[in-house]
């Protein structure tokens, strides 16, 4: 096996609020390597976007390490931060609000360029070349060089974003929902671009969204994430054929599915989402959960491997719970 | 059953007079929908979905908007030809309408027991001011919040249980036909099934039938009787749900359905519709979609194909239509 491009271990990020410590990322740690797509889902409020801005730093972790090709980033000083911008970007959800208006398509891919030095405001001619191949390359007409974002719609907006976000030929992307703002015509287009850029270029995704049907498509591995906590990670097709965790079957089952003839047989979810300010130890899905015990509330669950890379933090799975799980299997 | 028609859309068409030229938002559209029925209008972003919605309440803002021509006939009367006050008295009370986004749609500095009031007082005005707290507090039971939480603020309700006092304010009048303009869009997965099944359990409960705006061809497949699929303004295919799901015929629905990724198959690469809607300022002549159309003939292009009806009421919009379709 490959060495991981990224390891990222016991990262918490806490936001200091007036009632307290919000806890949106929770003691993660996974490791994702090269050109393989790790899919965070969740519902809002569950810290999927933080986690992604916190491994890029853009929001300072709490505590945790996150590994990228062999170092420790969290120790990088800001010089050395910037240095590794190059190497690891971000693609933004919302089309709309992730561009500035007062740029032209040009300016937006040249800037990262600009700002890294990569070429100097005086040669032009590179620039433009180095512009214009990337809009090749994600499908901008080149007609659009000198366009502002707001003669554009959402999937050419879209591409300029993913034009930015590649321009510095980075290894590693976070994509935060970058097709939830689309219509699924657009999706589709802007999904299979991704899946052609990550080919051609080698790239590694951190692919967080909240669609089910988008993370199945495009991850290998998926992660899923409740109020901060990862509550399980496993290949993406055994998410779908054996979910373990209480809250994995009842988010999949929630999922409306395009086929009449699919009948559902939903987990209805009861009671109030726990506060992430201040929580108590335990399981956070808990005081929702259908199967809870007391065993649930003790303490912090870990992420125990039931099968072949298939982790899953609830009681119900572990020492006890494996032969639980036995029976049932 | 088909003589229970509740609502019918005759050709309307709208536009929308603006300084940069003339949207073409609705083009002859027609539908119907029956007493009891949940009827699903998919479309994507500009394809004139809420247009559609606004329309029937005559919610158009005047100008820009125009209704050039056609009727909307509800329960046998044209709305059309409604005087302002007269069309007042219809809406919350017969037709109600549910908003996209929850958490614009309350007004934040009034308690939502009171907006719940304020409609059934407008429509009851002899009511007494007990009896209509009392008849709110019911309303909110029904969609699930305790009537104790009347006294309370928008800001201090999550999404999903805002979103459930916009259903108790559309429905306290009890009308006939809820129009639910993407009323789960701006709601987790979860809490979005939670809704519908709420809507769906309320419908039966009520005998409201609905018309479910929506781009989720999924949240359509799991609670609508019949769908419509609209594109640039035109109804390019409406029927039982089955008739769409499982034999559409316009090349555009099959789009569509090829552009979701599955849950069931694992398909590596996606077939998206090439290209984009068109402009609806310059709407292409003949059939809208023939630029993106994989079967385009020389006659899509010269005129508008007409809506046919291919069996069963089955109405699709294309040359292909009847000959086996895409298929």
């Amino acid at each position: 096996m490959s060495e991981p491009l990224i390891r990222v271990s016991g990262l918490k990020k806490y936001f200091n609020t007036p009632s307290g410590f919000l806890h949106a990322v929770e003691d993660v740690s996974f490791s994702l390597d090269p050109q393989k797509t790790l899919g965070v889902v969740g519902e809002s409020g569950c810290g999927k976007s933080t986690l992604g801005r916190a491994i890029l730093r853009l929001q300072e972790p709490t505590a945790g390490e996150v590994w990228f090709e062999g170092e420790n980033i969290l120790s990088y000083d800001a010089a050395r931060l910037k240095q590794l911008r190059c190497r690891m970007q971000i693609i933004f959800q919302d089309p709309f609000a992730s561009l500035n208006p007062r740029m032209s398509v040009f300016e937006t891919i040249a800037e990262p360029l600009l700002i890294q030095g990569v070429f100097s405001k005086k040669d032009r001619t590179g620039l433009t070349r180095a512009v214009r191949e990337m809009m090749d390359q994600v499908g901008l007409a080149e007609r659009l060089i000198n366009s502002y974002p707001h003669e554009l719609d959402g999937g050419r907006r879209q591409r300029i974003g993913v034009a930015r976000a590649l321009v510095l030929n980075p290894r590693f992307l976070v994509c935060d929902e970058p097709v939830s703002a689309l219509d699924v015509s657009i999706q589709a287009q802007i999904l299979n671009l991704m899946q052609e850029l990550q080919q051609q270029l080698g790239l590694t995704y951190l692919f967080i969204t909240h669609d089910l049907s988008v993370v199945k498509h495009i991850s290998d591995d998926i992660m899923v994430m409740y109020l901060g906590q990862v509550v399980e990670k496993a290949p993406a097709e055994r998410i779908f054929e054996n979910p373990l965790h209480p809250y994995t079957q009842a988010l999949l089952s929630a999922i409306p599915i395009p086929d009449p003839d699919y009948k559902q047989e939903r987990v209805l979810l009861k009671g109030e989402v726990t506060s992430p300010i201040n929580p108590e130890p335990g399981c956070r899905f808990a005081k929702r959960c259908p199967q809870v015990t007391t065993a649930c509330l003790k303490a912090n669950l870990p992420l125990i491997e039931v099968e072949d890379n298939h982790y899953v933090a609830c009681t119900l799975f572990g020492s006890a719970g494996a032969q639980h799980h036995a029976v049932r299997g | 059953m088909k003589n229970n028609v509740l609502l019918e859309v005759k050709d309307l068409v709208v536009r929308y007079e603006t300084d940069d030229g003339v949207v073409q938002a609705l083009n002859s559209v027609s539908l119907s929908l029956q007493q009891g029925r949940i009827l699903g209008v998919v479309g994507e972003t500009g394809a004139g979905k809420t247009t559609l919605a606004k329309a029937i309440m005559q919610l158009i803002p005047t100008p820009p908007g125009v209704i050039a021509s056609g009727s909307v006939f509800f329960d046998g009367q044209d709305l059309l030809t409604f005087s302002k006050q007269h069309m007042r008295s219809v809406r919350g009370q017969q037709i109600s309408m549910i908003f996209q986004d929850p958490m614009t749609s309350l007004n934040p500095v009034m308690f939502v027991g009171e907006q719940i009031m304020e409609v059934i007082r407008s429509h009851n005005p002899e009511m007494k001011k007990s009896e209509a707290r009392a008849k709110a507090g019911e309303m909110l039971e029904m969609v699930g919040i305790p009537a104790e939480r009347a006294v309370e603020y928008p800001h201090q309700f999550s999404g999903g249980m805002k979103q459930r006092v916009i259903i108790a304010i559309a429905l306290a009048c009890n009308p006939k036909l809820l129009i639910a303009d993407e009323p789960t869009t701006a709601l987790d997965v979860t809490i979005q099934a939670q809704v519908l099944d709420m809507i769906r359990e309320l419908k039966q409960k009520l005998d409201t039938s609905i018309i479910l705006i929506t781009h989720d061809l999924g949240v359509v497949a799991q609670n609508c009787d019949d769908v419509a699929i609209l594109y640039a303004g035109e109804i390019i295919e409406h029927g039982s749900l089955r008739d769409i799901f499982k034999a559409h015929q316009h090349p555009y629905t099959e789009g569509l359905f090829k552009s979701i990724p599955s849950l069931a198959s694992k398909a590596q690469r996606l077939e998206p519709i090439k290209g984009l809607m068109p402009d609806p300022t310059n709407l292409p002549s003949g059939c809208k979609f023939s630029d993106r159309c994989q079967h385009t003939k020389p006659e899509c292009r010269d005129q508008m194909p007409p809506f046919v009806d291919v069996g069963g009421g089955h109405w699709v919009r294309c040359v292909l239509a009847g000959k086996g379709g895409v298929g």
